[in-house]
């Protein structure tokens, strides 16, 4: 255990990090898989990956991981929440109205209301607002994939936006705390981009 | 806008692709690894790898072959064939798939789904069904098939895909025994029954004989993807080729890719 000037992914028992994990070590990313807020303590950069309920992320609280990402994220350290681990960041979720995200951002997510077909599943193209550094070199309306029923509010730190019946946020920026609701590690080069801005921060 | 899915499919037995798409600058034209990334790069949205294996010995290939074919990997990768319980599933996520693919197991045993789904997320969960029309009767009677289609069950599909999705299933991928390998087109009316029932989305497959039958499956067939197998060997090159035709006939699909 060490990720000291590495990066800490999170493991909070919720689905399959695998692939996350294969794409930054394919990117010649150093990190560590990790459920240890000691480690995430140090960390030089967090990724808090997610495909699942947003329920799971109560594990965060209860292991002391929420506080320890809140305190690191509060150093200025770089954050990335993908699919859940964005949801995370805002206050919570109708998916599971009682447990607490870590309201680093406002409002809270919903279900689609949609007459499309819930969940949102396959390519969707981004609508890119002009200055983001996780988006730097990603062309206006690129294709990224998607699986989720769940989508967080358009606020201020929204810098890319998917329409789905609708306008929801694809990505957050807001100084070191970047979150995205698609699968950069299942979306091609341009997915690999994302990753590869982020651990060039 | 949601783009319609072309996904490419390899045929699997003891480690070697036995049916799809050959690549002419492949060295290892066999070799699903190196085929899963030649397709991904030729524009493929979406990777499924079916395994048809019978031996034992077969099944410690398969992990390793999901090992390598997952490792270049950054598109969407399904596999299936052989997946009888929890643990089968776990060690294809643990060899590096997002999604699994079950059929005559989860019929045997329906909570299958249940149990994978609890663990890994419903959009892991691929349910395959193969669906026979009954003569004479309208579409709402097709029956579901096992056993790679040997096996009639006295399942209707449309019934079968509503259970798979209350049990949690993530994705339907119906496969026409009807139009499997005719290559006259998709069977349209019984994967718009099914897309009609479930809320999840439903891949259509077997019939695929050039583009226009693509644009009819996601038109008509209310299809959200398609499974491309055979097409790449009878004058369509690519799924890149594939879905510039499709674009031209009005299909939303990602592009450049």
């Amino acid at each position: 255990m060490s990720a000291g000037g590495g990066i800490a992914v999170v493991d909070y028992r919720a689905g399959n990090l695998t692939s996350v994990v294969k794409a930054l070590h394919a990117l010649g990313a150093s990190l560590e898989v990790t459920s240890d807020p000691q480690v995430v303590g140090r960390a030089a950069k967090v990724v808090l990956p997610g495909v699942g309920h947003f329920a799971a992320t109560s594990f965060l609280a209860e292991g002391g991981l929420a506080a320890a990402i809140k305190s690191r994220v509060a150093d200025g350290v770089p954050f990335l929440g993908i699919c859940v681990g964005l949801q995370w960041l805002f206050e919570g979720s109708a998916e599971a109205p009682d447990v607490p995200g870590a309201g680093l951002l406002a409002g809270r997510c919903e279900r689609f209301q949609t007459q499309e077909k819930v969940p949102h599943v396959g390519w969707n193209s981004l609508s890119l607002k002009p200055g983001s550094r996780l988006m730097a070199g990603v062309a206006d309306g690129s294709y990224v994939y998607y699986t989720h029923s769940y989508r967080a509010p358009a606020r201020i730190a929204t810098v890319a936006v998917t329409d789905y019946g609708g306008p929801f946020t694809a990505a957050v920026e807001a100084g070191n705390i970047m979150g995205v609701q698609f699968h950069p590690e299942k979306s091609g080069p341009v997915g690999l981009t994302i990753l590869k801005n982020f651990l060039e921060l | 806008m949601l783009t319609k899915r072309i996904i490419a499919c390899l045929d699997v037995k003891d480690g070697r692709v036995v049916k799809g798409i050959q690549f002419v600058d492949l060295i290892d034209a066999g070799d699903p690894a190196a085929l899963a990334v030649a397709h991904a790069e030729a524009g493929a949205d979406e990777i499924v790898l079916l395994d048809i294996t019978a031996t034992h010995e077969g099944r410690g290939t398969l992990i390793d072959t999901v090992q390598r074919a997952s490792r270049n990997l950054f598109v969407p990768f399904a596999v299936g064939g052989g997946i009888r319980a929890l643990d089968d599933a776990a060690a294809v996520f643990d060899a590096g798939a997002d999604k699994i693919s079950v059929n005559s197991a989860a019929v045997a045993r329906p909570e299958l789904i249940d149990e994978i789904g609890r663990r890994f997320g419903a959009q892991a969960v691929v349910v395959a069904i193969d669906g026979r029309r009954v003569k004479d009767q309208p579409v709402a009677a097709a029956e579901v098939f096992t056993g790679g289609g040997r096996k009639p069950t006295g399942r209707r599909v449309v019934d079968w895909a509503r259970e798979a999705e209350r049990r949690g299933a993530g994705e339907i991928l119906l496969t026409s025994m009807d139009s499997d390998g005719t290559r006259s087109g998709f069977d349209c009316e019984l994967t718009a029954a099914v897309s009609e029932a479930v809320a999840i989305p439903v891949i259509a497959s077997g019939g695929a004989g050039n583009a226009a039958h693509f644009a009819d499956v996601f038109g008509q067939g209310k299809a959200d993807a398609a499974l491309a197998a055979s097409i790449f060997h009878f004058g369509v090159a690519n799924a890149r080729e594939l879905k510039t035709e499709l674009a031209k006939l009005g299909v939303p699909v990602r592009l450049p890719c």
